[in-house]
């Protein structure tokens, strides 16, 4: 039975090989057929595991698929850790991925014309962008299934890498090769983090497998370590939290979240599947893969709960000013992913990986249906020059309804259920902070649904407000773009109804993940279950539902029925738009801060350090020092004859001691 | 077949034969020439990897030894052998030196047979130094390394190529005469010149405090560490390509192969006692050198800093062990994954550095500038070679998957048993290497075509191509998959901290 699981990686990675390396040869056809058929292998076999771990009952398997080294005793593997948590994960990035591989058919037909004339890095560039997001799919498998630290790190880092390469991907452009730096960079101040947690797991409990690393933890529970001298502090609360930095980094939490809206500068399709759906849960998957570690420290899930509480009520405020389509769906992500953290933080992992799931399905239905309007817009992404496209674009625009209704926490629809519970297990939760988040949450709510609308009425509703050129273009876009986006529907609809009974509340999860009792919120929650129905109607009862209906309520009197409204607020309240404009400054904070700093700090460094310093005082100097002692020396050499016979005479009895002393042995 | 080959030997003097042969040649053939030395420097290669295959990797005991008599009025002895640490800088040696030839086949029109001898004469003499065995013949090896070197950098040098070779020559000049002191000092304690009767023989600590320093003086240029790094900005930026390769990839290892081989086992309590002034300054490489970096204009000078704080990595590998082991003793896990991390990572920096210094030879070939504000764009005209340095920039900025990786995990493991903050500031270079790199990177390689010259560049040819596939696959096997390094280092990185062990406890 295990012995596909390899495909699962492999398939994707091989489809990356040929299209990539072989390019120019196999067309651009052969590209998109190969990886296509690569990612559908992994998607079917993925699927496949999902089946036999849930309704199967197979048993989870922990195996290695070969020792990349063994150093110092320790057995660092590249292996395999399948359960319920990995093949869910699996499933939801395969299947995403294979929607976005056939969506990109369409979106990126024409992609010559995004490069400068002559560009040979244009030439076969089609091919080379199906190349990429197939690699992407390898390194999340690879990241996902690891049972081991140092293979989640390579995942971890080679997700960076493609997510590097693809928002770069128009390199010509120079905000989108500054964009990629700058997210490669965030990342790596994450990633930093993350390193020196794996350092700590390795240094105090000798392994780098996670099952080990679990067992050695609850082994020793009231293990310190001092960082600084004469603190105490828990091993596993600095593990964790330093792990966490690097889930901050990848999953966009504050302050490590000013890459993700940048990385808008990707073609639309992986904006999708890396920074919407897959890639970007990341940090998410990590926390629960690691819930018997933070079951251990209360300090750690109290700073996930506080930072993914900020992240998701802040970051979703500056969504509502941005005029960037895409950027709109990417300070929506930011947020979902701070909701996705405040589940996590209160112990309702299951809650977070559902709402993960329930996430990558409308998420990335929301990201494709943005791109199939940018298509039908001529690369035009602000919405302000958009507007009625409805009768344009009817499928785009129904699958977008749906996706904003689950994206919003409507009943019966997937997001509400994943959302719903998150509220309802923070509000449970007497962890620091869950106050705190539960507002936070609670507002968000109302956020989400007035950027959300906001963004729908103002590309689909009102005015014509596009140019006559690019009106009389307006049409529906190809098949290959709406049958993924009719494919992901669907789950965005249905998925929540059927999953949250046995994920949440039933044993879906298994020992995947680990919940201590005394922490268990969903238990909580749990005893009240009576039925999907019961808990959708309770929703009625909630303030939840009238947030977010209060929040759609006002984009529709802001945006469509008195559209001239929104100037005269923003006039009013020019402060509170200048913040969220700006984004509370945190890129100025970085870039003159940290980028700024650094450079200035490494000029210094240099001119002052090593040129005047190191070279100027010491090296020159001692050379001139040198010349001058020579200039002294030289004077020896007088000329005259007597003075080098007594040099020779000097010279021949040194040598003479020196051999007559070796005979007899004096030295 | 070749169990009673000298094989040492014959990796000593070939390539220094064939490198005489081509002076006797002279410039009359450069067609000949260049064929010739590629085949003994490919020779030397398939010559060396009998080495890697009949290695012994269950002890660390010297293997393939050689032993004659050479001055026998002092006790001289041509001897010769590897271990776990040499053997692989060895087969190194080799493997760049194929590079070094094709690097320089169309570049160098004057005196190619001068170029490719002083190239292969050097190649043997750095066998020489990893494989001697006896002080005095080692260092003698270490000497003469200076030489092709000085002539390689002042004949086929750029502009400032004398200051650069003064400098270079004086700064490793002075730092090696101190180390004869040393040597023949221990020669007086023990009556040998042989190293291994150096091990264990329980010194003073007073004389063990000088000879470290004396080998201090060394080795601590050779690498450099911060603050005798500065002849290395300088003379790579003179070097051609081929000499930076060598450079970076060879010339840098044999100072911290000096600290493996003489200081540790030698002065195991001074390197006790001054450990902490070692790690102060690797952690310094690491984080000064790194913001230096990020500044430089020139391409050839960033890639050297570069270095400098790749070997930082590798000295706070080796010195980091003394706090674990005396804590731990010497079955704690960490400190022989921080020693093993640093010698991978002089293997992977072998690679890396060596392709970078590739990468920017084929622009300058091009484009003859070296300022990273004259190129932007290239990646339009030269989307293969672009290929190629996104691939080395992340092998540099230590991407897992490549060979930078490895290494570099390791030693920050390591360190973190030994102390928090060694391996919190070890860690910065994951954000500073990925900062100087990939901001080089974008300038250089993205963005519009910068400017009529860039529009006009040509992609790899095939020779460039093969330079770079094989370093590419290199790269990637390392990173990939390192077991069979690590097997091969570490029974003698073991028997060596066990040994350091009983010396300091």
């Amino acid at each position: 039975m295990e012995n596909y699981y390899i495909w699962i990686p492999l398939a994707p990675l091989l489809g990356a090989i040929i299209a990539g390396l072989g390019g120019k040869w196999i067309g651009r056809a052969g590209a998109h057929t190969v990886t296509i058929l690569g990612v559908a292998v992994s998607c079917v076999l993925s699927l496949m595991t999902l089946y036999q771990q849930y309704w199967g009952g197979a048993e989870p398997y922990n195996g290695t698929v070969y020792t990349w080294a063994v150093a110092d005793g320790i057995n660092i593997e590249v292996g395999f850790l399948i359960d319920r948590l990995t093949a869910v994960m699996m499933s939801v990035v395969t299947f995403v991925s294979l929607m976005v591989h056939v969506y990109t058919i369409g979106y990126m037909a024409h992609d010559e014309e995004n490069w400068p004339a002559g560009s040979r890095a244009g030439t076969n560039s089609y091919q080379r962008f199906f190349a990429y997001i197939a690699l992407f799919t390898f390194s999340m498998l690879m990241l996902v299934m690891a049972n081991n630290f140092m293979q989640l790190f390579f995942g971890w880092e080679a997700v960076g890498l493609v997510s590097y390469l693809l928002i770069g991907f128009w390199s010509a452009r120079p905000s989108a090769v500054f964009a990629n730096l700058k997210a490669f960079l965030v990342n790596r101040v994450g990633d930093f983090g993350f390193l020196l947690g794996i350092g700590a797991l390795l240094a105090f409990y000798g392994s780098l497998d996670y099952l080990e690393i679990f067992d050695a933890a609850r082994a020793q529970p009231g293990l310190t370590m001092e960082i600084f001298p004469g603190v105490a502090w828990s091993v596993v609360t600095v593990a964790c939290i330093l792990l966490f930095v690097g889930a901050m980094g990848k999953s966009a939490q504050a302050p490590l979240h000013v890459w993700l809206p940048d990385s808008m500068e990707g073609p639309t399709p992986i904006s999708a599947l890396i920074h919407a759906a897959t890639m970007v849960t990341a940090g998410i998957f990590m926390v629960a893969r690691m819930s018997p570690l933070y079951e251990m420290s209360e300090v750690a899930l109290s700073v996930v709960l506080v930072i993914g509480a900020i992240t998701a009520f802040f970051m979703g405020l500056i969504g509502i000013v941005q005029n960037d389509i895409k950027r709109v769906v990417a300070y929506s992500t930011l947020s979902q992913l701070g909701y996705m953290f405040v589940a996590l933080g209160a112990s309702a992992y299951a809650a977070g990986v559902f709402h993960l799931v329930t996430h990558a399905f409308f998420k990335a239905l929301l990201f494709l249906a943005a791109g199939s309007v940018i298509i039908a817009m001529h690369h035009e992404q602000d919405m302000r020059k958009m507007g009625g496209l409805k009768k344009y674009m009817p499928i785009t625009y129904w699958t977008m309804l749906l996706g904003s209704l689950a994206l919003i926490g409507t009943p019966f629809f997937s997001g509400f259920y994943s959302k719903d519970a998150i509220i309802e297990a923070v509000g449970a939760s007497d962890r620091i902070g869950s106050t705190f988040a539960y507002w936070a949450v609670l507002l968000g709510v109302f956020v989400t649904a007035l950027y959300s609308f906001r963004l729908f009425f103002l590309v689909f509703h009102g005015k014509e407000r596009m140019d006559e050129h690019t009106r009389s273009h307006l049409r529906e876009s190809p098949l290959v773009v709406t049958v993924p986006l009719i494919l992901l529907a669907i789950p965005s609809v249905l998925l929540g109804l059927y999953a949250i009974e046995p994920m949440l509340f039933g044993d879906f999860f298994a020992d995947s993940i680990y919940v201590d009792e005394a922490n268990d919120v969903l238990a909580v929650i749990g005893s009240h279950w009576e039925g999907v129905l019961a808990f959708t109607l309770h929703a009625l009862a909630t303030p939840t539902l009238y947030f977010a209906a209060a929040g759609v309520l006002v984009a529709w009197f802001l945006y469509l029925k008195q559209p001239d409204l929104p100037a005269l607020i923003r006039q009013r309240a020019k402060p509170v738009y200048k913040v969220l404009e700006s984004k509370y400054w945190w890129d100025e904070i970085y870039q003159y801060g940290f980028a700024g700093g650094g450079r200035a700090l490494g000029y210094v460094l240099w001119k002052l350090g090593d040129v005047a310093i190191i070279d100027g005082l010491l090296v020159n100097g001692t050379a001139r020092s040198i010349g001058r002692a020579a200039g002294v020396l030289r004077r020896v050499q007088s000329g005259y004859l007597y003075h080098y016979a007594f040099a020779m005479i000097i010279g021949l009895l040194l040598l003479l001691t020196f051999y007559v002393g070796g005979l007899k042995g004096w030295f | 077949m070749f169990a009673d080959w000298p094989l040492l030997s014959l990796l000593v003097w070939l390539p220094i034969f064939g490198g005489l042969v081509l002076l006797a040649i002279g410039d009359r053939m450069p067609g000949i020439v260049r064929g010739l030395a590629l085949a003994v420097s490919v020779a030397t290669f398939l010559l060396s990897l009998p080495l890697w295959t009949g290695f012994d990797r269950g002890t660390a005991d010297m293997q393939f030894v050689e032993f004659a008599s050479w001055i026998p009025a002092f006790d001289i002895n041509y001897y010769l052998g590897v271990d776990g640490i040499s053997m692989p800088l060895i087969v190194l040696t080799t493997f760049s030196m194929i590079f070094v030839v094709l690097a320089g086949w169309k570049v160098i029109t004057y005196k190619p047979h001068a170029y490719m001898a002083a190239f292969l004469i050097m190649e043997g003499i750095m066998v020489g130094v990893f494989a001697a065995m006896d002080a005095i013949l080692f260092y003698v090896f270490w000497e003469a390394m200076l030489v092709p070197m000085f002539i390689i950098i002042g004949v086929w040098g750029g502009p400032n190529r004398i200051y650069a070779t003064i400098k270079f020559f004086l700064y490793t000049f002075l730092g090696s005469v101190l180390m004869l002191v040393a040597l023949v000092y221990l020669r007086f304690q023990t009556g040998s010149f042989t190293i291994a009767d150096y091990y264990g023989i329980g010194l003073p600590f007073e004389a063990q405090l000088l000879i470290f320093i004396a080998f201090l003086a060394a080795f601590a240029v050779k690498v450099p560490m911060w603050p005798v790094h500065t002849w290395l900005p300088d003379a790579h930026v003179e070097a051609p390509t081929g000499g930076s390769v060598i450079l970076a990839a060879i010339m840098l290892k044999v100072g911290a192969y000096g600290f493996l081989r003489f200081s540790l086992p030698i002065t195991p309590e001074a390197s006790l006692a001054l450990d902490g002034l070692m790690i102060a300054l690797s952690l310094i490489a690491i984080v000064y050198i790194g913001l230096v970096a990020m500044v430089q204009e020139d391409m050839k000078k960033l890639i050297a800093y570069s270095s400098i704080a790749h070997m930082g990595i590798v000295t706070l590998g080796i010195f980091v062990v003394f706090t674990i082991v005396l804590r731990d003793g010497p079955d704690g896990t960490g400190a022989l994954l921080a020693m093993e991390g640093a010698m991978v990572q002089m293997i992977s920096h072998g690679f890396v550095s060596a392709a970078m210094f590739l990468c920017v030879g084929v622009l300058y070939d091009r484009m003859h500038s070296r300022r990273i504000a004259d190129y932007g764009g290239v990646v339009h005209r030269m989307p293969v070679f672009t290929g190629f340095l996104v691939l080395f920039a992340m092998a540099n900025a230590g991407l897992p998957g490549t060979a930078g990786f490895v290494g570099e995990f390791m030693v920050v493991l390591g360190s973190f048993k030994a102390n928090f903050w060694y391996a919190f500031l070890a860690a910065t270079s994951l954000i500073l290497a990925a900062a100087f790199t990939l901001w080089m990177v974008k300038r250089v390689a993205y963005g519009p075509v910068a400017n009529e010259q860039v529009a006009a560049l040509e992609d790899l040819d095939g020779r460039e191509f093969f330079i770079l596939a094989v370093l590419a696959i290199a790269t990637l096997a390392l990173g990939l998959y390192p077991a069979p390094l690590v097997e091969v280092i570490e029974p003698t990185l073991e028997s060596l901290l066990e040994s350091v062990y009983l010396s300091v406890s």
